[in-house]
């Protein structure tokens, strides 16, 4: 007997008394708890957003469409990026005025040549504002997972309103299971010693949030 | 590499002392106490706070309990669904029904690779299996990349907490253990490295760094499987997790057949709730989720390997089966007043706590002295149960091993039903118990007994004799009365045809 039979065959022997009921799932339960956490408008849960991220230690920048080239420019400059890591559907706007060099992300990358580079900028697939967390679907503008892990610095673009949602339930509806996600709230942290929360150990140390205010430009390749 | 390795211990422990007795040394250590105390009560407090931001956490609750408890009765249908949509998604699942089995798949499949060394995400299930020292017997080395779990394998020890390993060591102790035991591994510790938590941490970050860029294997365990769309989930803070599933080639994944959930839908319940109950969070900083595998995204290889080891015989107890819901969170031992004085350690399992008293005497069985012991580590105040995030009632499931332990019954062990014998030890329990049914069942003897109880009073001893010592040691007697209560009933109320008994019946 194969183990995938002997392991199904005691689980079945366990449930043998147990007791059988054959309607679905969803309709042998529901969900009562709350689809999202409070009232807010559209620009509330913005501001709740940026107010989470910050609270764990993500920096916050807020710019319109036209500012954000000017913006990503300047953080790399302030950080004294040398080099860049872009997602290759990035739109080649976001970076027109950085005069850091761009190294493509590409298959045949080592993690060594990783890291190497200083920062990654991408876009992201969703933000849930309740949590302050931005996740990351692997799309043309956020590349492979391991571009947003190995640099220390990361720039992470948000459109606002349009990719904002409240809560964790409403995230999960607009996932893509199929797609490898990424799910980050703040730098990377421990709580390994004494319990206490130590921002910085392994992913980027640095996590900048920018919340780009009626992102006009329908180039972005999909 | 030098042969100093000494990874986590193997499950079961060898012929580990009984809970009362390994607990004996760490109540008597100041520095550990000490430790516990502090970070038990700094995530305590923490914890309240953040599930106190969430309104409906009573309900998030009572739907996790319900996700795990419907997966759990209906197990078989969907361990099949996650075999067919994790293989539709490019993975290869394979099964093993006991520790044994899964290690020899795992070094097998290392093997296949021709590599011989391995990076590990923190994962319950490969400590539970021994992986480590499995691996090491075939010259495979594992590196646990989790800091905590650095600290407990540089350090040669033992974990003592499911979420924090290393709970039991204070920053000035992790920074020795550093100091002295990382040029050992790899990159030594950084010249005059002190002992703050940001420093130690940075210390990893360089000493893990180059085993993380060269690994071409990635062992993990996981959080959750989603069993319609084949997708696992691996929940973490530091970065190691996405590192060991990203950057390698080949990734194994170790997953006990308790972590299902039905639908990608229930992951919005469990991901509010696990991170508020383990770091006491709104969001741990990095979740990853994969499917299969990915073209030209991570491991191009991807096994999932389902863990049985007692998991099934678990199912099989009505009561004790709900012990399977536990979603690892570790807000129970923060919570507990026995853990926060005994430690981790004292339990003799990967899983400690109130969660692991329940646990490891039903995946283990309770033939052995600690086994048998665990059902009583704990007072039932009940405070595990009131945080847990899936409602396990453990304060009764412990109740009900404790009679399995003194009274034995049927059982089920590697998928067979067996008949417990009464667990030595127990013999002056089951005879006062058996004493009690006799008097209570003869009214006559037990009014001559209290009578001669109370007449005799005065010659009492303040302890019990002989093995009843033990009980008395640490308790007061209760006081016989003088006067037996119903004698004193009779006087007071039955003759003054009040509602006492005999005037009743009159």
């Amino acid at each position: 007997m194969s183990s995938r039979e002997r392991i199904l065959g005691r689980v079945r022997r366990a449930l043998a008394a147990a007791p059988q009921d054959d309607m679905p799932f969803e309709q042998a339960f529901s969900r009562d708890y709350l689809r999202e956490h409070g009232e807010r408008g559209v620009e509330q849960t913005v501001d709740l957003l940026a107010e989470n991220l910050a609270d764990y230690r993500a920096i916050v920048h807020r710019c319109t469409a036209a500012d954000l080239a000017a913006t990503i420019a300047g953080m790399l400059a302030a950080r004294g990026s040398k080099t860049v890591v872009v997602p290759t559907g990035l739109d080649p706007g976001w970076l027109a005025e950085a005069e850091t060099e761009q190294v493509p992300d590409r298959a045949e990358s080592t993690p060594q040549e990783l890291d190497r580079v200083d920062s990654v900028v991408t876009a992201c697939a969703v933000a849930i504002a309740e949590t302050g967390t931005i996740v990351l679907d692997g799309g043309p503008d956020q590349g492979r997972r391991r571009i947003t892990l190995v640099p220390d610095h990361h720039i992470c673009v948000v459109r606002v309103p349009d990719q904002v949602v409240s809560s964790v339930p409403q995230a999960l509806e607009r996932l893509d299971p199929a797609r490898p996600l990424t799910w980050i709230s703040g730098p990377s942290a421990t709580s390994d010693i004494e319990l206490d929360r130590v921002e910085g150990v392994h992913g980027p140390r640095t996590l900048e949030v920018v919340l780009v205010d009626g992102q006009a430009s329908t180039e972005v390749t999909t | 590499m030098s042969g100093t390795f000494v990874g986590m211990p193997v499950f079961p422990p060898p012929a580990h002392p009984a809970f009362p007795q390994a607990a004996h040394e760490a109540v008597n250590n100041p520095t550990l106490r000490g430790n516990l105390r502090h970070a038990t009560h700094t995530i305590r407090a923490k914890r309240a706070k953040a599930v106190a931001e969430v309104s409906d956490w009573a309900e998030l609750r009572e739907a996790g309990k319900r996700i795990k408890d419907h997966t759990l009765l209906h197990l078989d249908r969907y361990l099949e669904q996650v075999e067919e949509s994790v293989t539709a998604a490019g993975g290869i699942v394979h099964w093993a029904a006991d520790a044994d089995e899964a290690n020899r798949i795992v070094a097998g499949l290392v093997k296949e690779t021709g590599e011989s060394e391995v990076v590990k995400v923190k994962s319950m299930a490969t400590q539970e299996i021994g992986l480590n020292e499995a691996l090491e017997a075939e010259g495979i080395r594992a590196y646990e990349t989790d800091l905590a779990e650095l600290i407990v394998q540089l350090g040669k020890d033992r974990p003592s907490h499911i979420l924090v390993p290393a709970i039991h060591r204070n920053r000035g102790e992790i920074r020795d253990i550093f100091t002295r035991e990382m040029s050992e591994w790899g990159r030594p510790a950084p010249e005059g490295l002190t002992d703050t938590p940001a420093e130690l941490a940075e210390a990893a970050r360089l000493h893990l760094r180059e085993k993380f860029l060269r690994a071409k294997v990635g062992i993990s365990g996981a959080n959750f499987v989603v069993a319609e769309t084949g997708t696992l989930v691996v929940v973490e803070s530091e970065g190691n997790g996405r590192m060991c599933l990203t950057l390698p080639e080949t990734l194994i994944s170790v997953v006990g057949i308790e972590k299902i959930v039905p639908t990608w839908r229930d992951l919005e319940v469990f991901l509010q709730t696990l991170p508020r109950s383990s770091t006491a969070e709104r969001m741990n900083p990095y979740t990853s989720t994969w499917t299969g595998t990915t073209d030209e995204d991570g491991p191009k290889t991807f096994h999932l390997v389902l863990l049985d080891n007692g998991r099934s015989d678990t199912l099989a107890d009505e009561v004790g089966r709900q012990a399977l819901r536990c979603i690892r969170c570790s807000a129970c031992l923060n919570v507990c007043p026995v853990y926060e004085r005994a430690g981790g350690h004292a339990y003799g399992s990967v899983y400690p706590g109130p969660i692991g008293a329940i646990l490891s005497p039903q995946l283990r069985g309770t033939a052995s002295e600690i086994d048998a012991s665990l059902p009583y580590a704990s007072s039932l105040c009940g405070a595990c149960y009131e945080v847990c995030p899936v409602a396990i009632d453990i304060p009764e499931v412990l109740v009900h091993l404790r009679e399995r332990v003194v009274q034995g019954g049927p059982v089920t062990r590697e998928g067979n039903k067996v008949v417990l014998k009464p667990a030595k030890g127990h013999a002056a329990e089951r005879a006062a118990m058996r004493a009690a049914r006799w008097a209570f069942a003869r009214p006559g003897a037990l009014r001559t007994g209290q009578r001669l109880a109370s007449r005799t009073r005065r010659f009492h001893p303040r302890t019990l004799p002989g093995p009843g010592g033990a009980w008395s040691d640490t308790r007061d007697l209760p006081p016989v009365p003088a006067e037996p209560f119903r004698d004193w009933w009779q006087r007071t109320q039955g003759q003054n045809g009040g509602n006492g008994d005999r005037g009743a019946a009159k």
